[in-house]
């Protein structure tokens, strides 16, 4: 997969095909909630990896810290205490980007290549690109992007796909103590997703399941769920996350047919002064006039 | 030329000036604007200094707008010349032979008929939508004080408001050029009595004391 990053599915704000000769082989992580104790292992190598440090913040009584993604907090561990029907439940779910197979934030943002996917549905954000409009921002369903005060551009995880070109796994996978995360082909991480439910589900969790929303074409980062009925309950994590109408409203065709019927417009004033003529004074006025000339 | 006795005044040097102010920012943010809107206006960035410089300027472009915009709305609306009349809705069901020429049967226009008052009143909707829209999806100041949902509508009111604000004014534009002399109007101030007559007969009337 060397050089892989020459092989782009989508590019932002370009209507051309990119670089895609080559098919490379779609990867996904899989997050096995079930298995996170929490530790924030993640955290650690995702700053070590990219060279982030976020500033130290204060203690707001509870695990979770930072308490939000960062430009410097690529991942954060969200920690939810829940009365499930098996009585109190501690679900821990590692955020980030999920790397959407249709990606929000690639289809709303203006700048051609700020942001790219790459054909093994890797989503990056290149910054030299960006120009700090935020509309990524607007445009993702899971709420990831953020923008920088240092620099106005945005950051989030990479999938890290730096060490993915030269066939390591991210870095959160490699540090991950208890297996929670791995990392593979997408098609490998489904069939070991489907192992760890029937697991879970021997074990009693009979609603445990894949998290793989098909309303963003699927995603490259995926979770095994305790409970995949209500995704809600891990801090928040969309049902049925989407696009949206509002968004495919605004970055859809209605922009290239408002273009093309202003052109028209213009095009049918010329024409209407080339059939009408200019509308001008009179004849018959002028000569009442004609001692002004 | 000043104060030519047989020319009659239609635009103070005040309203001159601040027409052409608005129109050099209108040009400017609809400019910067379409970068933003489609990638095929993306190269127009380069008309303000890149991308980054582009994101930064269009919103206090549009700061300047609603400055000068404000003051020629508040002008207008002192002088009360604005508002739509019977005669102007009259005037509006017979645009479409105006359009195709034929004026014979128009019903006689103020210093404004009804067509310019209708496109008065839109433009003036237009950037009230677009100033609250934009408020909302300015990313740097902003935006972090609106939910998603109410950005998302936000960025579709900004896009769809422009784009018809911009073909009123390729309207306006289109007009002025169609009809003779008007820019001349708006570039000197005065024009001939002649052309009152043709174009703003009742105005013409109250200029001249119904003389000829």
């Amino acid at each position: 997969m060397a050089l892989q990053s020459l092989d782009i599915t989508r590019r932002s704000a370009t209507t051309t095909p990119s670089p895609s000769q080559r098919q490379t082989m779609e990867v996904a992580k899989l997050i096995d909630i079930s298995k996170c104790i929490g530790c924030k292992a993640c955290q650690v190598a995702c700053m070590e990896w990219n060279d982030t440090r976020d500033t130290i913040g204060v203690n707001h009584g509870v695990l979770d810290n930072p308490m939000d993604l960062t430009a410097n907090s690529w991942t954060v561990m969200r920690y939810a205490e829940v009365v499930t029907d098996r009585g109190l439940e501690w679900l821990i779910r590692k955020d980030g980007c999920m790397h959407c197979a249709e990606p929000g934030c690639l289809k709303a943002c203006p700048a051609p290549g700020a942001i790219v996917q790459y054909s093994n549905g890797i989503v990056d954000f290149h910054e030299e690109n960006c120009i700090g409009c935020g509309y990524c921002i607007t445009g993702c369903p899971f709420n990831i992007p953020r923008l920088s005060h240092k620099d106005s551009k945005v950051y989030k995880c990479t999938l890290c796909s730096d060490r993915v070109a030269v066939g390591l796994e991210p870095a959160c996978v490699k540090t991950c103590p208890t297996g929670a995360i791995v990392f593979g082909t997408k098609d490998d991480m489904i069939r070991h997703a489907e192992g760890r439910i029937a697991d879970l589900k021997s074990r009693g969790f009979a609603q445990a399941g894949i998290y793989d929303p098909q309303g963003v074409g699927g995603t490259h980062v995926m979770y095994v769920l305790q409970h995949a009925d209500n995704p809600a309950v891990y801090c928040g994590l969309p049902k049925e996350p989407s696009i949206g109408a509002m968004v495919d409203l605004w970055k859809g065709a209605a922009k290239p047919l408002a273009s093309l019927a202003l052109a028209m417009g213009a095009l049918g004033a010329f024409f209407h002064y080339v059939v009408k003529g200019p509308n001008k004074v009179s004849e018959e006025i002028e000569k009442e006039f004609e001692d002004e000339k | 030329m000043k104060n030519d006795p047989k020319k009659i005044l239609r635009y103070t040097p005040f309203e001159r000036v601040s027409h052409w102010v608005t129109a050099i920012i209108f040009i400017l943010l609809a400019l910067s604007g379409l970068t933003f809107f489609d990638p095929a206006f993306y190269p127009l960035n380069q008309l303000f200094g890149g991308g980054v410089w582009t994101r930064i300027l269009h919103p206090f472009i549009g700061i300047m707008m609603v400055i000068s915009f404000g003051v020629e709305f508040f002008h207008y609306r002192q002088l009360n010349v604005m508002n739509v009349t019977p005669t102007d809705w009259e005037w509006l069901r017979h645009a479409r032979e105006m359009v195709d020429g034929d004026d014979r049967n128009m019903p006689e226009a103020g210093k404004f008929n009804g067509g310019q008052k209708l496109l008065f009143w839109l433009l003036v909707a237009c950037m009230v939508l677009l100033i609250l829209s934009g408020i909302v999806i300015w990313r740097a100041y902003f935006a972090f004080l609106f939910p998603v949902a109410v950005i998302r509508f936000a960025s579709v009111v900004h896009a769809v408001t422009a784009t018809i604000m911009i073909a009123l004014i390729m309207f306006h534009i289109y007009v002025a050029i169609w009809t003779k002399e008007s820019i001349d109007a708006m570039l000197h101030g005065q024009v001939r009595r002649a052309w009152a007559k043709q174009h703003h007969l009742a105005w013409f009337r109250d200029m001249t004391g119904g003389g000829k």
